[in-house]
Order: C-alpha cells, then sequence, then structure tokens
C-alpha cells in the first residue's frame, strides 16, 4: 500500500529534472546565507517559498497537457488585464510600474506572463496545426507583441526582451520559414537608424548605459565594476563559503538577487562555476529531450519553449553580471532570492514534467 | 489529439531539427559563459585579486559648481563661493553633546548653530556629514587642525555655499536651495536621478533655482580612487571633471527691482513689469520678502517660525500666487472687447446720473462718484473711470462672448511664466460658474448666470479674481498692438563650458488680431488717465509719454455705506491697483501694481509705477549694486 501511495505521489515526477532543480536551488540557498551575511531569517523565509512552489509543480505535473491547453486562453487573458492594470494604477516600486495589488498580496504581472505567452502559443500553433500559414505567425506575432509593449512601458526593458525571445522561440520551433527570419532580422536592422534618429536623448542615453554600463560610472558600472572583481579575484577554487571579501564589505550590489552568481563565483571560484553550468545544461538536455519526445505539437511547442526561457534566464544573467551582457535586472533561476520568479520556475518544471508523464497516454 | 496531418514523421523531423539548432546554441552561449569565467579567474585573477584584496576600487562623486544667476546687465544675483565648515558624522560621535561642547571651546559654536544642528539631524540619514559651523576663519581652521586627532567624526571640509548677494531683493524670483530632503530624493529616484545627484548635499526649493534645477545643476564627475581597508581614499586612478551648470541670465533688471521693492516701503503687495516687445520680465516684486540666505545651510527653527506664521505671509509669492480682483483697471479691456465686438463706438456717450438699474430690477448699482460724471464717452468712461458706463456695457455684453475675447489676454488661464505655482486666477463665465457650484449641496438657482452677476463683473469686481503677473501681463499685451509674448524671467541659459547661449522665448507665442484704430482708441484714453484724468496728479511731469489705469478692488463689501478707510480696520481696506506703459509710441515697459489695503489706486499704487517708470526710461543714477556683489564675493559674508 505505501508503493501505491509513493507511486501516486512521485509517479508524474521527472526524477532528473527535479533533482538537477533542487541541487542548484540548494547552491542558491547557501549562497543567499552569505549573501545575507549569514541572516537565518532570509534563508528561512526563502526556503518555505520552495513549499508552494514544489505544490504548484506537483499539480501541473499531474494535469494532463490537453487540460492544460484549456487554460491557455484564460490565463493570457488574464496575464493581459493585469498587466492593463499596472499601466493603469499599479504600485511604483524604485521607479518602475511593476506591481499590482490584489488587495491580499502585490503581484507582478510580468511574470505570470511569463508562463502564459509560450502557453497560448503552444494552443494556438497546436489548434491550426494542419495548415500553417503565414497569417497564423503574424498572429502569433500580435499575442507576443502586446504584453511585450505593455511591460517595456511599466519600464522594464529586460523582462519585455525576454518575453519577446520566448516568444520568438516558439515562432522558430514552429517553423517560421528561414526567408522570414531573415527578412525580420534584415528589417529590424533597418529600422535602428530611424528608431534611433526619433528617441529624445536622455533615451538615447538610457540605451547607451545599457550597452556600455562606464557611461554612468556611479549607477550600473558601478555594480559591474565590482561584480567582476567579485568574480576575477575568486579564481580557480574560490575564496571558500563565507569568505569573499567583496560580498562582506558590502561592495557587491544587489547581491541576494540579480548578483547572486557574483557571490557564488567569489566563494566558489572557477570549479564552482563550471559545476553549475553543468547542472545547468543537464537540465536544459532533459529539457530538450521532453520536448524532442513530446507526441503533440502543443507538448513540443510548450516544453521547447519552457526550457530555452530557463535558458535564457540564465545566459543573461551570467552574461550581466561576467559583464558580457547588457544589465538589465533579471534573475538566475534557481538561484537569487525572490518568491514569485521561483513559483514561475517550478510551474515551468511542472509543464515540462506534465508534457513528460502523458506522452503516451494520448496517443490515438 | 495528433491531427490528420500529410506527413506527421516529416513534421516531427522538422521539429527535431530545429531544436537541435536551438540546442547547439545553448551550448556555443554556455561555452562563451565559460570562456568569459576562465578569462576572468584564470588570466586576470591575480589582477581582480589585487584590486580586491590590498586595494579596493571605489568611486567617489565630484559634485559640479551649480549656475550662476545675472540679472539683464549681467549683475550676479546667486553664485557659488567656498569655505570651509565644521562637520560632524553623528553615527561615528558617541556622545554628541559633548563633543559640540568641547569643539566650542575651540571655535564659537552659538546656540543658533547648535539648533539648526539638531534640525539638520532629524532630516538627514545617520551616515552624513553635517555641518555645524560654516564660514570658518583661517584661524579656526588652524586651531581645529591642531586639535583634529582628538576627535572621531569630526571633519574640517571646504564646501561650496550658495550666496544671495542682493538678500531680500528679488527673493521670490531667485527662490533659494536648501539641502536634498527625503522627499527630493525620493523624487530624485523616481525620475532616474539618484546617481546624477550623488554628492550634491543642496538643491532648488523654489523660484527660478527650483524650476530651472535642471540647467543650474550640472553634471556630476567621479574620482575613481584606491580606498585602503579602512574605507580612506589612497589616491585617485582616474577622473572624470564635472560639467558645471549653465548660467542663468534673467530678464530682471535688478537696479529697477530695488527702486520698485524700495517704492513700496511698508506696503505689502505685488508688482509686474514687462518689456512688451519681448516678454522679459524687467521687474517682479512680491512684498514682503524673504532673505533666501537663510535656507542655504539650513534654516534655524525661529526664523522658519517667523517666516511661516508672519501675518505678513513674506512667503506667498504674491505676483504668482495672489489672486485679487482688478478693479478699474480692468475697464480698458472691456472697452476694447466693446470695440472689436462692435458693441459701442468710441464716440457714443451715455449720460450718467451715479446709478445704474437692470432693467426690472430694483438693485441699485452706484457710481463711485454720487451725483455722476454727467455725458460720458468712451475716452471719458475710462479717463474719470465711470462705473456706470461699464454697468450699461456689461449688462450688453454676453458674459461668455467676453471671456471667450479676454482669454487670450491670459485672463484665468497661465500666463506660461517660468516657474512653478501659478495660479489661474478667475475669468467667469456661464460654465464657469456651473463647475463652482456643481457640489450636490448647490441648486439650479446658485449655478445660473445672472445679468447682475455680468454687471459686477463688468467694472472688475464680481467674480474677477487675476494675479498681478496675469495683469501685467495682459498689459503688455495690449501695449504691443496684441502680439503675446510668454512672461519668462530667465531671458538666456548660458553653456558654462562652451559659453553658448541661448534665449528662452525667442518668438512671439501669437498674435491677437486686433484693429489699429481700436488699440489706438484705448491707447489715447490711458494717456488721458495720466494727463487728465485719475493718474494726472502722480504722473505731472513725466518726461516721458505714458498710459496708465487706476484701480481699486474691494476687500469686503460695505452693503451701501460709504467707505471712509479711517473707520476701517487696516487689513479690510481697499486693494489699490495700476497699471500703466511707456512710451506710448513704441511701448518698452507695461507694467501691474498692487498694494495691499492701499485703498485707491492713485493714493499709493500709482507712485510706485511712477518711479519704475522713471527709474527704467530715464535711468536715475546707478546704485551701488555692482560693487557690492564683489565685495560679497571676496569676503563670504552675506549679512
Amino acid at each position: 500500500m505505501w508503493g501505491a501511495i509513493w507511486d501516486r505521489l512521485t509517479g508524474k515526477i521527472d526524477p532528473i529534472l527535479f533533482s538537477l532543480a533542487m541541487t542548484i536551488g540548494a547552491l542558491g540557498l547557501i549562497t543567499l546565507y552569505s549573501a545575507s551575511n549569514e541572516s537565518l531569517p532570509r534563508l528561512l523565509s526563502q526556503t518555505s517559498k520552495y513549499g508552494l512552489a514544489i505544490v504548484l509543480m506537483w499539480v501541473i505535473a499531474n494535469t494532463p497537457p490537453q487540460v492544460i491547453a484549456r487554460f491557455a486562453v484564460p490565463v493570457y487573458i488574464v496575464g493581459l488585464i493585469l498587466l492593463v492594470c499596472v499601466a493603469l494604477f499599479g504600485v511604483v516600486i524604485n521607479g518602475a510600474r511593476r506591481w499590482v495589488s490584489l488587495g491580499f498580496a502585490t503581484v507582478q504581472p510580468s511574470e505570470l506572463m511569463k508562463i502564459a505567452l509560450p502557453l497560448i502559443l503552444a494552443w494556438y500553433f497546436n489548434r491550426h496545426e494542419s495548415a500553417l500559414r503565414a497569417r497564423d505567425f503574424l498572429f502569433a506575432s500580435v499575442l507576443i507583441f502586446v504584453p511585450f509593449a505593455l511591460i517595456v512601458r511599466q519600464p522594464d526593458l529586460g523582462t519585455a526582451l525576454l518575453i519577446g525571445a520566448s516568444g520568438s522561440y516558439v515562432l522558430f520551433l514552429a517553423g517560421l520559414r528561414w526567408r522570414v527570419i531573415i527578412a525580420l532580422i534584415i528589417a529590424l536592422a533597418a529600422a535602428a537608424q530611424p528608431i534611433w534618429d526619433r528617441m529624445h536623448d536622455y533615451q538615447r542615453d538610457r540605451i547607451l548605459t545599457l550597452i556600455d554600463p562606464s557611461r554612468d560610472p556611479l549607477g550600473e558600472g558601478y555594480h559591474i565594476t565590482q561584480s567582476t572583481i567579485a568574480i576575477g579575484s575568486g579564481g580557480l577554487t574560490g575564496k571558500g563559503w563565507l569568505r569573499g571579501t567583496q560580498t562582506h564589505l558590502d561592495f557587491l550590489p544587489e547581491r541576494h538577487t540579480d548578483f547572486i552568481f557574483a557571490v557564488y563565483s567569489e566563494e566558489f571560484g572557477l570549479v564552482g562555476n563550471l559545476v553549475l553550468l553543468t547542472l545547468y545544461l543537464a537540465l536544459f538536455t532533459r529539457g530538450l529531450l521532453i520536448a524532442s519526445n513530446a507526441s503533440t505539437l502543443f507538448g513540443r511547442l510548450l516544453a521547447g519553449a519552457v526550457t530555452l526561457m530557463f535558458f535564457t534566464y540564465a545566459f543573461v544573467n551570467m552574461g550581466m553580471v561576467t559583464g558580457i551582457l547588457p544589465v538589465v535586472g533579471i534573475p538566475l533561476p534557481w538561484m537569487s532570492f525572490g518568491g514569485t520568479a521561483l513559483i514561475t520556475l517550478f510551474v515551468g518544471l511542472g509543464l515540462l514534467m506534465s508534457v513528460q508523464a502523458h506522452r503516451k497516454l494520448v496517443q490515438t | 489529439m495528433i491531427s490528420e496531418l500529410k506527413n506527421p514523421e516529416e513534421e516531427v523531423r522538422r521539429f527535431r531539427a530545429r531544436l537541435l539548432m536551438l540546442a547547439i546554441f545553448v551550448f556555443i552561449s554556455f561555452s562563451i559563459l565559460a570562456g568569459r569565467f576562465v578569462w576572468l579567474q584564470l588570466a586576470r585573477h591575480s589582477h581582480y585579486t589585487t584590486l580586491a584584496e590590498s586595494n579596493r576600487i571605489t568611486t567617489i562623486p565630484v559634485p559640479p559648481s551649480r549656475g550662476v544667476i545675472t540679472d539683464r546687465n549681467n549683475v550676479v544675483l546667486a553664485n557659488d563661493y567656498s569655505a570651509y565648515t565644521l562637520e560632524l558624522v553623528p553615527s561615528k560621535i558617541q556622545n554628541l553633546e559633548e563633543t559640540i561642547d568641547r569643539l566650542s571651546e575651540l571655535v564659537e559654536i552659538s546656540p543658533k548653530d547648535r539648533r539648526r544642528f539638531r534640525k539638520l539631524m532629524e532630516e538627514a540619514k545617520n551616515f552624513e556629514s553635517l555641518p555645524l559651523r560654516t564660514r570658518l576663519s583661517d584661524d579656526e581652521v588652524a586651531r581645529l587642525a591642531a586639535n583634529r586627532y582628538r576627535f572621531r567624526g569630526v571633519e574640517i571640509r571646504s564646501r561650496a555655499f550658495r550666496q544671495y548677494p542682493f538678500g531680500e531683493v528679488a527673493s521670490h524670483v531667485l527662490g533659494y536651495i536648501a539641502r536634498v530632503s527625503q522627499k527630493d530624493q525620493e523624487r530624485l529616484a523616481e525620475s532616474g536621478q539618484t546617481a546624477a545627484y550623488r554628492g550634491t548635499d543642496y538643491i532648488g526649493k523654489a523660484g527660478v533655482e527650483l524650476s530651472y534645477e535642471k540647467e543650474l545643476h550640472g553634471t556630476t564627475g567621479n574620482d575613481e580612487v584606491e580606498v585602503d581597508a579602512g574605507g580612506r581614499a589612497v589616491r585617485v586612478l582616474s577622473r572624470t571633471a564635472p560639467i558645471s551648470g549653465s548660467n542663468l541670465q534673467l530678464s530682471i533688471d535688478i537696479r529697477l527691482q530695488e527702486v520698485a521693492e524700495t517704492a513700496f516701503g511698508d506696503f505689502r503687495g505685488a508688482l509686474v513689469a514687462i518689456e512688451p516687445g519681448s516678454g522679459d520680465v524687467l521687474a517682479f516684486v512680491s512684498k514682503p520678502g524673504y532673505d533666501p540666505n537663510l535656507f542655504v545651510e539650513g534654516i534655524d527653527p525661529e526664523n522658519w517660525k517667523l517666516l511661516n506664521e508672519s501675518p505678513e505671509k513674506p512667503l506667498l509669492n504674491r505676483p504668482l500666487r495672489g489672486a485679487y480682483p482688478p478693479g478699474s483697471t480692468f475697464k480698458p479691456f472691456m472697452a476694447l472687447a466693446a470695440l472689436e465686438m462692435g458693441l459701442r463706438t468710441p464716440a457714443a456717450s451715455i449720460s450718467d446720473p451715479g446709478y445704474f438699474y437692470l432693467s426690472g430690477s430694483s438693485h441699485r448699482f452706484n457710481d463711485d462718484k454720487p451725483g455722476g460724471h454727467g455725458i460720458v464717452d468712451m475716452y471719458k468712461s475710462i479717463v474719470v473711470s465711470c462705473d456706470t458706463y461699464y454697468y450699461q456695457l456689461a449688462a450688453d455684453m454676453d458674459i461668455d462672448d467676453k471671456a471667450e475675447f479676454l482669454r487670450p489676454f491670459g485672463f484665468g488661464r497661465k500666463t506660461g511664466i517660468d516657474i512653478e505655482g501659478e495660479l489661474l486666477g478667475v475669468l467667469p463665465s456661464r460654465e464657469w460658474k456651473r463647475k463652482l457650484y456643481s457640489a450636490a449641496k448647490y441648486r439650479e438657482e446658485h449655478r445660473k448666470w445672472y445679468a447682475g452677476d455680468s454687471v459686477s463683473a463688468g467694472i472688475g469686481q464680481g467674480y474677477n479674481a487675476y494675479t498681478p503677473l496675469q495683469l501685467a501681463h495682459a498689459m503688455a499685451i495690449l501695449a504691443n498692438n496684441g502680439v503675446v509674448f510668454k512672461p519668462h524671467l530667465v531671458k538666456a541659459i548660458q553653456d558654462a563650458r562652451t559659453g553658448d547661449r541661448r534665449l528662452t522665448e525667442p518668438k512671439p507665442a501669437q498674435t491677437i488680431a486686433l484693429k489699429a484704430e481700436n488699440i489706438e482708441v484705448i491707447k489715447r484714453a490711458m494717456a488721458g488717465v495720466n494727463k487728465e484724468g485719475t493718474g494726472a496728479a502722480v504722473f505731472k511731469d513725466a518726461q516721458y509719454s505714458n498710459g496708465g489705469k487706476t484701480g481699486t478692488a474691494q476687500v469686503f463689501s460695505l452693503k451701501g455705506q460709504k467707505y471712509d478707510s479711517n473707520k476701517i480696520a487696516e487689513n479690510l481696506r481697499d486693494h489699490a491697483l495700476f497699471v500703466a506703459f511707456a512710451p506710448l509710441e513704441k511701448p518698452t515697459i507695461a507694467v501691474a501694481v498692487l498694494v495691499e489695503n492701499g485703498g485707491f489706486g492713485s493714493q499709493s499704487a500709482a507712485p510706485i509705477a511712477r518711479k519704475v517708470l522713471d527709474q527704467y526710461l530715464l535711468g536715475a543714477p546707478k546704485s551701488e549694486a555692482v560693487g557690492k556683489t564683489v565685495v560679497l564675493a571676496n569676503t563670504g559674508v552675506v549679512r
């Protein structure tokens, strides 16, 4: 009987995905403890969020993809409405309007959109699977553009670009023609000059600072200077847990959230970094395999898009902290402090697991 | 869910091909990251270790120097000077009172300094360095430096301070700067300027200092320095020089401003003088004023209380934020409206019995002159300020038409002057009244426009309320034949680095289509006021041609009793007004004067206008203004 209960509990949970994510999460908690100057309450608060996140993952993993597909439209619409609410009467925190108060809690609708967008795109393409035409791709682009534009306005360029990217992955995987892709890239390059000419000086300034943070040495540039020093001084094996000088002398900004990788890197060195990269790669490989083996177009697109979203987050975050990508405030999956992002990540895992677990049941 | 695809295998194959491409992309991206890690952590490891371990790099902001404000003749009105200050970092000091006591044995620290310091502490973040004494003499600096080892958290620093050499003069134009407050911080954070203000302690709080904050502030520079383990700067590695803020050249003529402020004597009130052909504000007086120097180092509680609670309201910017009924100064504009609308000809006359009844009403509107002015045409109506003429005219003129005609003159709307807080004023109309009484507690009879409302509005009383700035602006437009310039206090902005000068309002904002002969009629009548009418006594023997109009605004209604200024408490006495322009042919100055509780316009307001016109057009002997500035800048003493 215990065996049956165990099966019921874990049957749909993909052990590889789950253990990889939990390992990265554990590294995250260890680093968080160091980054918060050994603050136990902060550690516990983050740990407690795993409970809810895992329950959500379990529920979704146990829901068949065709049921999940039914939620695609409502979830997307709710996400859009919330984004509009943010634009109209959102709460301003740190100069950006990203949160909306629901009375009992403040939520960040762009987080919901990270899941909602791949979901609706996968649903849409699946519905029109038999005959995908140019106008289907056009409509899908609109589905991407509306939330993208709303999030750009918040302003949260980083999240907007990532959401745009995860939408583009779906378009690519759904078979957008190469000549269209090339034409789009050329059009974008051609549009850059006129758009640039039309911008205000301060807007140009912002973009230039985004590309080259040293233009703003007191703001963004300061973060990057300090995080590269932290990483570089970490060396081959790192300075050891709780012994990062950059971290503990308050030189590192945002070190619990977007810049947590710098703390990890300083304390665990190149070896630690390569271990983390390997863990991520293994997780993405598993995700892509699930996509490859999925039985429906919906499953394939969803699993592919979610996995690549994870990848983009990890890559852009680490690229930013090491100074090879512009500073756009986005967290490192399973490492950065923060509850909402954690829930999004585990919901994503749940979707992958659902696709994997139900791949045979839906065969006709 | 698998649909009837033509070739499902082919579809899946294609999907996998694309997935593989993305997988390769993922792998390459991560290889780049790994390469970057190797570069930072192996190849450049020793470099970064040096930076992190022995000498840590930090960036210290270097605040820019704030732009200088001058008057139109380049007389300095606000500038920075540097002085040594004695500063404390409260967070590093255990017993603050004791430390201050011990310091007071070395340099003089007055009770006022202590109180001001305590106020600063309440407003500041606790790791900030706060000035206890400013403007230390060389002697005091030497004494403190010799004893510095005895004190922890005590510093002597050279800081830039703002000074306003003219003190109270033009205080409402210049405004002042003061320490960046918590609220300012939040505002800066919201506009993404926190980094730009690192190292800057002061920010514009009022007047030009506030509205041109962006131009005046400049760009913060920074020093990249090595710091030792204790956080002290060891040496400067690289430096980006700050860029000074732009200099502002005001349109104000400070000598004219001084003459105008002096002319007010002990009266409260406002004066605005505008150059009609450019919109340059030549003088902008709000009496009483305040000394902006008091705010710079943090105002002490006594002075603050004094300014804030005085019944004279010295902090109120009267030309900008005081709305007063214009009284009879409104009549020239009413007359112009009548001519333009074709309701009156210049020659059409009425017989004034000294009162006016609306048809079908028993309410008697009294003329100022009990027996009446006899036969009155338009010229005479302005020269002798005949109320009855305008009672009749107002009854004939639709209030909404009137509002529409007068709005382009700036009545009841913002003139667009370049300092913040301008009041709208009230240009009454049906819609306006309806909106005023829109609350549920009012009924239709409150909201409705009555003919009687029009009549009292016709002589500049009733609902009319305009700021002295609006009045001067309207006068300037009339003097300039309908060509409108936005009034501005800052004439030009000069880039401190390149020296390039940029005019703020080089072009007229709009032109009101008016018939030249109609304007001529009004101007001639206003010239008549100062030759043979209510302004004649004051403008006797003026050496330039000029026009004007007196006005009196009721503060409270006497309900039919005879007004006797001697019997009425001073603060209930009428406000005196005067508008004027000169010379007649090509006016170079238009002015509006308001004297609070000054009685008749001809008594107190007109003489002030005369002094201002004399000064501007005849150039009374130069005051010692220019010399004074230089002296102040050198010694660093303001009061």
